[in-house]
């Protein structure tokens, strides 16, 4: 099951069939405050792919060795039965706490060590624990049940996307700025109405199962009685009609 | 004192204004009793995070200030997690992370910093329930929007009768439009609100 080209097939999947930002939606207000530019949506990107990974890493950790099913399990060898204890509800709590306090830590770090990093990455770390994108990734990473290094190119693949996402939308809204769409569509209008058709164009990747990564269990396909059209057959998604 | 309520509805809404709290907007719309719930979760979990950080305003440390916000918003999306976990576990199955996700959801975090941070319980309480209504708002419109033209429903009941939809004997009468169903249909109805509350908006300024 871990062969490498199962681990390929889920970096490609979490990039482009199941791309974070367009088409789960996820850290969807930084992406529109800071993709003005092409250098602050990198530096943005680059922020993002750093913490999401490594705070993916660590809520890993957190949920199989405290919250999860049975995970206090290794008390025992501290002469404690911890099979029994139960502290899912404490998750949501742990998982931010870990985010949060992790851009903290590495803020402070990186100023103090690497100021010339700190001018180009440290300004956005603050606005990365609240993205939630980062929180998005930990709880749909849980939801797959991946074990350890599954899980870590799970997350390397959700963050390289939104990095996508951010640098194709920045690049955009820079020629647009020259453009003059309708007086009350300028600015936030005209991006969501560009964000929507970069994000049908990434809806072209839905029919591709590589390696058969498993679809997660969000979107129930229930297909209308009558409907006919895109909703009839969304594994072919054929926008051309 | 109603203003902080009222004002957070439409003028100042959240949503369509100051563009906050957009992804969830966007992940959970495409039935109406989904979009509701959601909508409730949320004005549960801004009103009392905004009043319990109010409370706590004189006692939080400037610098672990954002860790204290994160900490009681998500103690009250636990509670919300776990409420619906308990007595509507379909619709708990069907919103999954998202949630989870309101802990991370800008509005939230918006009302604490710009306005419980520095003001009285109650007004700060009042603002959070208004941001939270003006939220459920726009997800109930959009939500409406997806599912009416998407599914012919409401709430799960029919709508559209059956007998105008298109058969293999008369191809050319109603469909339901595959593109509500797909998630991009969402960007293009929320582009679609911010325009028409900014014309709104410019024609009472003209007005003016």
């Amino acid at each position: 099951m871990d062969g490498p080209i199962y681990l390929l097939g889920l970096l490609f999947q979490s990039i482009f069939v199941e791309n974070f930002l367009l088409s789960n939606f996820l850290g969807l207000c930084t992406y529109l405050a800071c993709s003005t530019r092409l250098k602050t949506a990198n530096g943005l990107g680059l922020a993002v792919v750093f913490v999401m990974t490594i705070s993916g890493m660590l809520n890993w950790v957190v949920h199989n060795f405290v919250t999860g099913p049975e995970a206090l399990s290794w008390l025992s060898s501290f002469g404690v039965d911890g099979s029994k204890i139960d502290l899912s509800f404490l998750e949501f709590l742990l998982f931010i706490c870990v985010i949060a306090s992790f851009t903290q830590i590495t803020e402070i770090v990186i100023d103090t060590r690497f100021p010339r990093l700190y001018r180009s990455l440290g300004l956005y770390l603050p606005l990365v624990s609240v993205n939630c994108a980062i929180l998005g990734a930990s709880l749909f990473a849980k939801t797959r049940e991946l074990s350890f290094i599954p899980n870590l190119v799970y997350v390397f693949g959700s963050s390289l996307g939104w990095w996508l996402a951010i640098g194709l939308m920045a690049a955009i809204r820079e020629k647009l700025s020259y453009s003059n769409p309708p007086k009350g569509l300028e600015g936030m209008g005209i991006t969501f109405i560009m964000t929507g058709i970069i994000s049908l164009g990434f809806m072209g990747f839905m029919g591709m199962r590589l390696a058969g990564p498993t679809k997660l269990g969000r979107e129930k396909k229930s297909v209308p009685v009558h409907g006919r059209g895109i909703a009839e057959c969304p594994g072919k998604s054929n926008l051309g009609i | 004192m109603f203003r902080y309520f009222v004002d957070q509805l439409f003028e100042k809404n959240q949503v369509l204004v100051a563009i906050l709290g957009i992804c969830s907007v966007l992940g959970v719309t495409t039935r109406l009793s989904i979009a509701l719930t959601m909508g409730l979760s949320v004005i549960f979990v801004t009103g009392f995070s905004s009043l319990f950080v109010s409370l706590l305003r004189r006692y939080t440390p400037e610098s672990v200030r954002m860790i204290t916000q994160l900490t009681i918003i998500s103690l009250f999306v636990i509670t919300v997690d776990q409420f619906l976990r308990a007595y509507f576990l379909p619709l708990s199955k069907v919103l999954s992370v998202f949630v989870g996700l309101i802990i991370t959801n800008c509005l939230v975090m918006g009302r604490a910093e710009a306005m419980a941070k520095n003001n009285p319980p109650l007004p700060s309480f009042l603002d959070g329930i208004g941001a939270g209504v003006g939220y459920a708002i726009v997800l109930a419109i959009v939500g409406g929007i997806r599912e009416l033209f998407g599914f012919g429903e409401l709430f799960g009941y029919r709508v559209v009768p059956l007998s105008w939809y298109a058969t293999s004997d008369h191809p050319d009468l109603y469909r339901n439009i595959g593109l509500m169903y797909i998630p991009p249909s969402a960007f293009f109805i929320i582009a679609m609100l911010i325009w028409a509350v900014n014309l709104y908006k410019a024609r009472c300024e003209r007005r003016r």
